[in-house]
């Protein structure tokens, strides 16, 4: 079952940029592309846990400001030759607010 | 033209080094031919001491397969030693016969074990420590027999000996001195590094004097001076090496205990070479890697022809290979009469350090236990740097001296970009960080094969790692090189600039557009170098990025390792009040800041504040009428003053006066990189002018300019630009000097390497010669300061940007909707 609820407003995300969203305990980062699709990944890079909402979006994709590892905004799996992945959370825009799926939370807590 | 024929006596580690360096320069000057005694190809002789301690396999420590060769063209013999060099004919035979020829030769055969001359010295039994013959058959013994003598309690000795007791033998060390590695270790890191070996079962006779080696078919022992006798079954030499001439000399060439070679590695006949252990240079003849691998890139460089290298000599450190001790050791670590020693000795962790000071210079260091901060002494001792500053410190290691504002983790993380990582080659943090950035590379292979930093010895592997997992600081962006921005384009820096220029490119979107990205947004790479570049360009037009700077240029601080971030306000010229310290302890108490620091720039820093306070803090320190520090920024820095003439009496102009005035007119400028400014109110130059960016240094008749120059460990002193006689000249000379940076120099290149790389001239020509030039340099400068003159931290506390630091929440939004 999805739940989705709205979280904010896309203009609120910078475009090839981000926003940290706070559930709980739990830290999201929300990517805005430059064709302006939003994604939502945890916010902690599954090399170092660096912040993954304060790094560059180039393309689909997000560098970590610690070590610059990219990591794939839709799949949440670190490119190149680097492994690991990130959990990504199910998101939907509609007449301009972004809904994220809350169900979607469970399973990453 | 006909190619000419260059032909390599040996080869191993010094001589195919030259050959890579050489085909680097120039790949197509020669044809080349190799001949080696060994039936391998090149292979790295340090590692042999792994092979035999079972650590590494023989196929692993290959450095140059025989694919190698065969794609760079070069021809190899191997099995093969050359017997005579006839210098006339300029032709060399080989033992199965075989002649060539040559326009070039290159002597690398490296050196022999020296075997003491004692009876039943050559029986079957008794080798030396040098190549894979005599590790296959140490490791033959070690399966048929039990006991082992290792002759010598030097490294070799010893890394042979750890070697063969892991292979399950049981060995003695027999050394001729009380100390062992008398040559690299003193007394008590001696005795540590005893202690230690004993406890992993080795056993040691000290100052033992070997006599004779007893047996008939086969060493069965070794007798001693003083008549005792020891049973063995093996007996490794390992009490020196002796360069090998015999080639060198039969030929005719000068020799002494190595062949004798000049500063730019010829031999008495120029048209032969030779590098490696078998040289003598100045005197010296050198057994490490390192000194090789210099008199290498000096040698290729004659080979090639360009003809502007110098080998000066070398200072040479020590690491010992045995897995599970760190021991380092360099220079003149036995005090001499007048010396001081700064000792640190945790006998309960095992730990000893021990630096040797003279003119508060280290003059040599030994450490066992702790090494990490062996590179950080070894290059304080090879620049003679002055450590009266730190001496009080010193021995905690680098980590504890803080340059403010940066909350790197790791001890490699403090290094400066010129530390040197890999002693043997010479490898330094910068090129290291700038290869894994700009290369993307992620293994440790990678690095090694881009950089061959780790690639010899291995010991510093470790600081490879870790500067792999955290390649923090300022280093985490696009390399300045004359290479392609990054690899979203084919273009150059300089192409790129120009381009924005002449079709007047304005905008992110229209650059890729126009210049055919290969991406559709960039990438971590260029973005940040694109945003600089089309700043700079068009201050009033173009509208700042923030999604293409770094986060400490967008959350305007520097961000620490725990996420918080630090705050430096501005202090013009280091002058202060009463009122603005005040301001600042208020802003301490309000938000609970946890550690304040006096930076080295003469500004105070405010460390651990919450991204989420920072407006609020910025609004505080706003209306006491402070702005950004900048600290944290490719921006301007601080300029750091002397007390000048109002109050020291040396002083002869008012360098904090001019140091204010210089500050605001500066304030605020983006630059390629960080960028630091100085005023000195006399040549004692308390401000340390000479290591800025732009140092201006006061005297009676005026104000010298320098310019170029840089602190860290390795440091640049300034080229002096020129002499001006008023601070309005000061001021239009700065702002000048800036702007012709700005406008020219590399996204992440600071003025030290862009003033060598378009060189002191023609900065001078720019700035000082041309009036006209320098006006409107001037005038361009002041016309992006109007625009950059603007204080981001009150933009911010008054409300710019807030979504960077307001993160959104889901609960608020449950209670909302
Ligand atoms: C076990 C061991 C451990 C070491 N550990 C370290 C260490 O930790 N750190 C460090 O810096 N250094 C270490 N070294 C020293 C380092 O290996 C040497 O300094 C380096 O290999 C010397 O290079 P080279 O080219 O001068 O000589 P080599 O590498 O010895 O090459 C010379 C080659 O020339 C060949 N040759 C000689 N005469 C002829 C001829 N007439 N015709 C054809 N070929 C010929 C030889 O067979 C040899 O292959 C170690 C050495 C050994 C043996
Ligand atoms: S650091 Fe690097 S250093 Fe040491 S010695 Fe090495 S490979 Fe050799
Ligand atoms: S640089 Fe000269 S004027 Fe300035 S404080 Fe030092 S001695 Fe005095
Ligand atoms: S923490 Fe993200 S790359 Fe290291």
């Amino acid at each position: 079952m999805n739940e989705w609820i709205p979280v904010t407003k896309l203009e609120e995300i910078p475009r090839l940029g981000a926003r940290k969203l706070q559930a709980g305990d739990l830290d999201i980062a929300l990517f805005r592309t430059g064709s302006d699709e939003v994604f939502a990944l945890r916010d902690r890079c599954p090399h170092r846990g660096g912040p993954l909402s304060q790094g560059i979006v180039h393309g689909d994709a997000v560098t970590c400001p610690l070590h610059n590892w990219k990591i794939d905004l839709q799949s949440g799996e670190v490119q190149g030759p680097d492994q690991g992945c990130v959990h990504s959370f199910a998101v939907r825009i509609e007449e301009g607010v972004v809904y994220l799926d809350v169900a979607s939370l469970e399973s990453a807590a | 033209m006909k190619k000419q024929k260059l032909i390599l006596i040996g080869n191993g580690m010094a001589g195919v080094r030259t050959l890579e360096e050489l085909l680097k320069l120039e790949a197509e000057l020669y044809d080349i031919i190799v001949f080696g005694a060994e039936p391998h190809p090149n292979y790295n002789r340090i590692m042999l001491s792994p092979v035999l301690a079972g650590e590494k396999q023989v196929e692993e420590i290959v450095l140059n397969s025989r694919e190698w060769y065969a794609e760079n063209r070069i021809t190899l013999h191997t099995g093969d030693p050359v017997t005579a060099i006839d210098r006339k004919a300029r032709q060399i035979t080989t033992a199965s016969g075989m002649s060539a020829s040559y326009d070039r030769l290159l002597l690398a055969t490296g050196s022999n074990p020296f075997i003491i001359p004692v009876p039943g010295h050559d029986l079957p039994g008794v080798v030396g420590f040098r190549d894979i013959q005599d590790v296959e058959t140490m490791l033959d013994s070690a399966r048929q027999y039990k006991k082992a003598v290792v002759i010598g309690g030097g490294l070799l000795g010893l890394e042979a000996a750890n070697g063969l007791k892991k292979n399950g033998m049981d060995v003695t060390v027999v050394h001729l001195m009380d100390i062992l590695m008398e040559r690299q270790l003193d007394k008590p890191a001696a005795a540590l590094l005893k202690a230690s070996l004993e406890e992993g079962g080795l056993k040691f006779l000290m100052e033992a004097q070997t006599e004779a080696i007893l047996g008939d078919q086969r060493v069965i022992g070794v007798r001693f001076k003083d008549g005792s006798e020891i049973d063995t079954d093996l007996v490794v030499m390992a009490v020196g090496i002796r360069p090998n001439t015999a080639l060198a000399n039969a030929a005719g060439l000068h020799c002494e205990r190595g062949i004798v070679v000049n500063d730019t590695l010829q031999t008495f006949d120029p048209r032969i070479y030779a590098v490696g252990e078998c040289v003598q240079h100045r005197n010296n003849t050198y057994g490490l890697v390192a000194p090789l691998f210099e008199q290498a890139k000096v040698c290729a460089n004659h080979l090639a022809q360009l003809g502007y290298g110098r080998y000066q000599g070398s200072v040479t450190s020590t690491k010992l290979k045995v897995t599970g001790i760190d021991l380092f050791s360099a220079g003149e670590f036995n005090e001499a009469e007048g010396d001081e020693t700064l000792v640190l000795q945790d006998p309960a962790q095992g730990v000893y350090k021990k630096l040797v000071i003279r003119d508060n210079r280290i003059k040599g260091a030994v450490m066992y236990g702790d090494t990490m901060d062996g590179s950080w002494y070894f290059q304080l001792l090879r620049e003679a740097t002055d450590i009266s500053s730190f001496r009080n410190t010193i021995l905690f290691g680098q980590h504890d001296l803080g340059d403010a504002g940066h909350g790197e983790e790791t001890r490699v993380g403090m290094l400066s970009d010129e530390a040197e990582i890999c002693g043997c080659n010479g490898v330094c943090k910068g090129e290291i960080v700038n290869a894994i950035t700009s290369q993307g590379l992620f293994t440790l292979d990678e690095v090694r094969a881009h950089t061959k930093a780790s690639a010899s010895c291995g010991s510093c592997t470790g600081m490879v790692e870790a500067l792999l997992a955290s390649t923090v600081g300022e280093g985490y962006a696009a390399t300045p090189s004359k290479k392609a921005v990054c690899g979203c384009t084919s273009y150059s820096h300089d192409e790129v600039r120009k381009a924005i220029s002449e079709l007047e490119l304005k905008s992110m979107p229209e650059l890729f557009d126009k210049l055919d990205w290969g991406t559709p947004d960039g990438c971590p790479s260029c973005r940040p170098a694109l945003n600089y570049y089309l700043l700079a360009a068009w201050p009033a037009e173009y509208r700042d990025d923030a999604q293409s700077r770094f986060i400490n240029e967008r959350a305007h601080g520097n961000i620490q390792k725990d996420g918080s971030y630090s705050v430096v306000p501005r202090m013009f010229g280091g002058l202060c009040s009463a009122d603005d310290l005040r301001a600042i302890a208020d802003v301490a108490d309000k938000f609970e800041v946890p550690e304040i620091k006096v930076t080295g720039g003469q500004r105070i820093d405010l460390f651990g504040v919450k991204k989420e306070q920072l407006p609020a803090v910025w609004k505080d320190l706003s209306e006491a009428g402070f702005v950004s520090g900048h600290a944290y920024g490719k921006a301007l820095r601080t300029v750091k003053t002397c007390v000048g003439k109002n109050w020291c009496r040396f002083g002869t102009q008012d360098s904090t006066g001019l140091g204010v005035k210089l500050e605001e007119l500066t304030w605020g400028s983006w630059m390629p990189h960080k960028f630091k400014l100085a005023v000195s109110g006399c040549p004692r130059n308390c401000a340390e002018a000479t290591i800025k960016d732009l140092g201006v240094v006061c005297v009676d008749s005026g104000y010298e300019l320098h310019i170029g120059g840089n602190g860290g460990i390795k440091v640049r002193v300034t080229d002096l630009l020129c002499k001006v006689e008023s601070e309005q000249e000061v001021l239009e000379y700065t702002a000048a000097f800036i702007q012709c940076y700005r406008e020219e120099a590399h996204y992440l290149e600071r003025t030290a390497p862009w003033v060598e790389r378009v060189s002191l001239n023609y900065v001078k020509q720019r700035v000082v010669e041309d009036k006209v030039g320098r006006k409107a340099l001037y005038e361009r400068f002041k016309l992006s300061q109007q625009y950059a003159q603007v204080d981001p931290w009150k933009a911010r506390a008054e409300g710019a940007e807030t979504h960077e630091f307001t993160p959104l929440s889901i609960d608020r939004m449950r209670a909302a909707s």
